[in-house]
């Protein structure tokens, strides 16, 4: 079991993961969007979604550092442990409470306003339920740690080398395996939220506009002169373009 | 010099009568999807009034166009890269739908379904966005015609401008009040703030034409266009999640068709061909620190297409012959720099817009004709355009950034041609001095008479066909004939606008297969029951053309195979 969880699983997720954005990026790219609805409604959205889409990077970088910097190079710049948990847990708690008070507000917003109820599908219901409980039992980890006295379970020994450990395809199940249930649940739900990425509107985070910051204001594009004699791609995969681009390859 | 050609149009706005068919077919041809129903591509304001959306032109705090920072140079006005980064998760300027208005529709069945009883059924309003009963309250032209003038005239941003600045106040008594109609496209920039404002690179302007467009496969969603557009003409449609603005017809455009709303156009105001221009100096001439100087600085990116330095030129950058021609036959060249008769929109934009205006005489001639003087007479016109300062003013804010001179210039310009040709018309030696007052030659002026007045179809669109090589490539129905049941119709698990869009002649095309093809009346499924008779094929008796009757005898009412009985 623990060789199908923690030795299995991540790879499948993975693979879903990459395969599946990049099977979208190729195929999808209309419906490659963030989905906004800011046009039905504004005025709960500027409180909820900055608060949420900032706690989420706060809580990704606290995800880095907790993972994949080893305890050792902390300690080795002299960072006593009781002072990485402390900031840990007081850093990673503000994150996680703002971004649970994010997706709170939005999720009220998405369910009481009509219009953008109006405009949720399915696969955003569903997605909602995974990132929330991604989230709600993240925080539980970190909260239960504080409660609990003492300074609960460190991950850093157990988690932390097993996730290391994927990278090099040598996966250390059995210091996953020891850890406590809570943390189990979070990575598995982590895990199953990276399965449904690429399907669902979470997509937008992939294509931060980071390159926005470095590119000329100002963008000309010849009507396009590729396609003509090239054979016909196969469906599902024909190579993205604008659509009348598309239309002269077909 | 990078020389560069541009498809620009020319509105003649005297001509215009507020009609909005060029609105009415753009939306047609363009926007008539779910996700896009408050989206007006072409839209006609009547002014004074406040637009559409709503005070679009208040850049106070709508922050469109462009400004420039302390140092001189331009910057966005909704703030630069960094900025809009930060803003990215909930856009901080941004038109809701309340600043549009709320599309609706009518609850027509009731009409039809309602039952007996002692009052008439009335078809109440459903809003299209919630599908609940709603109130209409606004629309894309609610202060057509000055409605509503009296109250909220105020709110015209020009107006506030002008009464600022001026000492009289723009009064919304009848007999002082003037107006004119403003039909509005996007206006294909030069230099244009909603591309340096998209952060994901999918708006860009093509080389060959000028035409901005925005790439539906690499727009995310992440709308600071619609906060960058200072004309606010980039749409969000709430059902893709992708911006979308008006094409300017591009597939019309390239086989040498005039866009829609030209075409259309009943009053025949508008001109469509090339600019030819310098890229090179258009950043330069955005950024003159004199908000008065853009017009002319914007003239002057306009290269002369007769000058055979700039034709080498093209040339050697290989813009082909056929269009150099087109370039120098131009009717929007002639009328915004040989005559200089057309003004850009809002040139303090600073985006170097290429939809030009030929500002109105006609609320002059109204108000002179209405005090009972002679509308024809120049002496008069000149007189009452120098005086009449409010509707100048007004022009001023609109096309010319507040310099009334370049204003009263214009309009002295088609004053004199009125008068001028008045006494050609009447058999008189035609009066010199007249065009001589204006600084023109009576020669000059009457081909401007001509072009303006009597030009046709082929004078007022001179527009050459994009390269014949790819031509056949660009017709959509390349496409169509090797359609296998794709994507379009069927549900995506994505949401609705997931997939590779269906062209939509692909859709009639299957449809019209469909109708020829099959032996059913069409339309049973799809009409659920009701029938729609400008789609019947009259073939055979579909199902609901009849209201149901009352049934004594099943056999005698019963329509459905209504085909065999006959």
């Amino acid at each position: 079991m623990d060789v199908l969880l923690w030795g299995i699983a991540p790879y499948v997720s993975m693979a879903v993961l990459i395969g599946g954005l990049i099977w979208r990026y190729r195929y999808d790219q209309f419906g490659w969007t963030t989905r906004s609805s800011q046009l039905y409604e504004s005025r709960l959205l500027r409180i909820g979604s900055p608060l949420f889409h900032f706690g989420i990077l706060a809580v990704v970088a606290g995800h880095f550092f907790g993972l994949v910097i080893p305890m050792s190079w902390t300690e080795a710049v002299g960072m006593s442990q009781d002072f990485y948990h402390f900031n840990a847990l007081f850093v990673g708690g503000i994150a996680g409470i703002g971004t649970l008070g994010g997706i709170a507000i939005l999720i009220y917003r998405r369910r009481k306003t009509g219009p953008v109820f109006m405009a949720t599908t399915r696969n955003d219901k569903m997605m909602y339920v995974v990132l929330a409980a991604a989230i709600v039992f993240g925080l539980w980890t970190t909260l239960a740690s504080v409660f609990l006295g003492g300074h609960g379970h460190n991950y850093r020994e157990t988690v932390a080398p097993w996730f290391r450990s994927l990278f090099i395809f040598q996966p250390d199940i059995a210091s996953m395996a020891a850890a406590p249930f809570s943390f189990h649940l979070h990575t598995l739900v982590g895990m199953l939220l990276f399965v449904i990425w690429p399907f669902t509107r979470l997509v937008h985070a992939f294509t931060a506009p980071l390159h926005y910051l470095f590119r000329p204001y100002i963008v000309y594009r010849s009507r396009d002169r590729r396609g003509s004699g090239s054979s016909p791609s196969r469906r599902g995969w024909a190579p993205v373009g604008t659509p009348d681009r598309d239309n002269r390859r077909r | 010099m990078r020389v560069m050609a541009q498809m620009g149009m020319v509105m003649n706005l005297d001509k215009c009568i507020g009609c909005h068919t060029c609105s009415v077919t753009c939306k047609q041809a363009w926007t008539n999807r779910a996700g896009t129903e408050y989206v007006w591509f072409n839209n006609v304001e009547t002014r004074p009034g406040q637009g559409y959306p709503r005070r679009y032109e208040d850049q106070d705090k709508w922050r469109g166009g462009w400004e420039l920072n302390k140092r001189g140079r331009l910057k966005l006005k909704g703030g630069g890269r960094l900025k809009k980064m930060l803003g990215l998760f909930a856009s901080p300027v941004q038109p809701e739908l309340a600043d549009y208005y709320e599309p609706w529709t009518y609850d027509y069945k009731n009409l039809v379904d309602a039952p007996l009883g002692d009052d008439f059924p009335v078809a109440r309003p459903k809003s299209l966005i919630t599908g609940e009963d709603t109130k209409v309250t606004w629309s894309a032209n609610w202060d057509d015609n000055l409605a509503g003038t009296t109250e909220m005239g105020h709110l015209d941003p020009m107006v506030e401008k002008v009464r600022k600045e001026s000492a009289d106040k723009i009064k919304f008594e009848f007999e002082q009040t003037f107006m004119f109609y403003l039909p509005r496209i996007c206006e294909h920039c030069l230099n244009p703030s909603c591309m340096a404002s998209c952060p994901s690179g999918a708006i860009y302007k093509r080389v060959e034409d000028g035409i901005v467009l925005i790439d539906q496969d690499r727009c995310r969603g992440w709308r600071q266009c619609i906060t960058g557009c200072p004309y606010k003409k980039v749409y969000f449609n709430h059902k893709t999640g992708k911006a979308e603005k008006c094409t300017f017809c591009y597939p019309r455009i390239e086989v040498g068709l005039p866009t829609v709303c030209s075409e259309t156009c009943v009053g025949r105001l508008r001109y469509l061909g090339l600019f030819l221009y310098d890229a090179d100096k258009v950043t330069e001439a955005a950024s003159v620190p004199d908000d008065k100087d853009l017009y002319q600085a914007q003239l002057d990116v306009l290269l002369d297409p007769n000058d055979p330095a700039v034709v080498a030129t093209a040339r050697e950058q290989d813009i082909p012959d056929d269009w150099i021609d087109a370039a120098q036959r131009s009717p929007v060249y002639a009328l915004a720099k040989v005559y200089k008769i057309a003004l850009p929109l809002h040139p303090e934009y600073r985006t170097m817009p290429m939809v030009w205006y030929v500002p109105p005489l006609s609320p002059i001639v109204d108000l002179l004709r209405d005090q009972g003087h002679d509308a024809e007479d120049h002496g008069n016109l000149f007189g009452a355009i120098d005086e009449l300062r409010i509707p100048v003013e007004y022009l001023a804010e609109l096309f010319t950034a507040g310099d009334s001179e370049m204003v009263t210039g214009v309009l002295k310009k088609l004053a004199a041609m009125r008068s001028y040709l008045r006494g050609i018309s009447l058999g008189n030696d035609p009066d010199d001095s007249i065009p001589a007052s204006v600084g023109m030659e009576g020669e000059t002026m009457y081909e401007m008479y001509r072009l303006m007045a009597i030009a046709k179809y082929d004078e007022r669109y001179v527009i050459p066909k994009a390269h014949v090589e790819q031509a056949h490539d660009l017709e959509e129905l390349g496409c169509s004939l090797d359609f296998d049941g794709g994507p379009g119709m069927q549900d995506s698990p994505f949401g609705e606008a997931s997939g590779v869009p269906t062209p939509v002649a692909v859709e009639t095309f299957n449809a019209l297969q469909q109708r020829q093809t099959s032996d059913a009346p069409g339309g049973r499924e799809t009409l659920r029951g009701r029938v729609n008779l400008l789609n019947w094929d009259g073939n055979g008796v579909p199902e609901g053309m009849f209201p149901d009757q009352p049934r004594d005898d099943p056999q005698e009412y019963d329509h459905s195979d209504g085909e065999e009985r006959r």
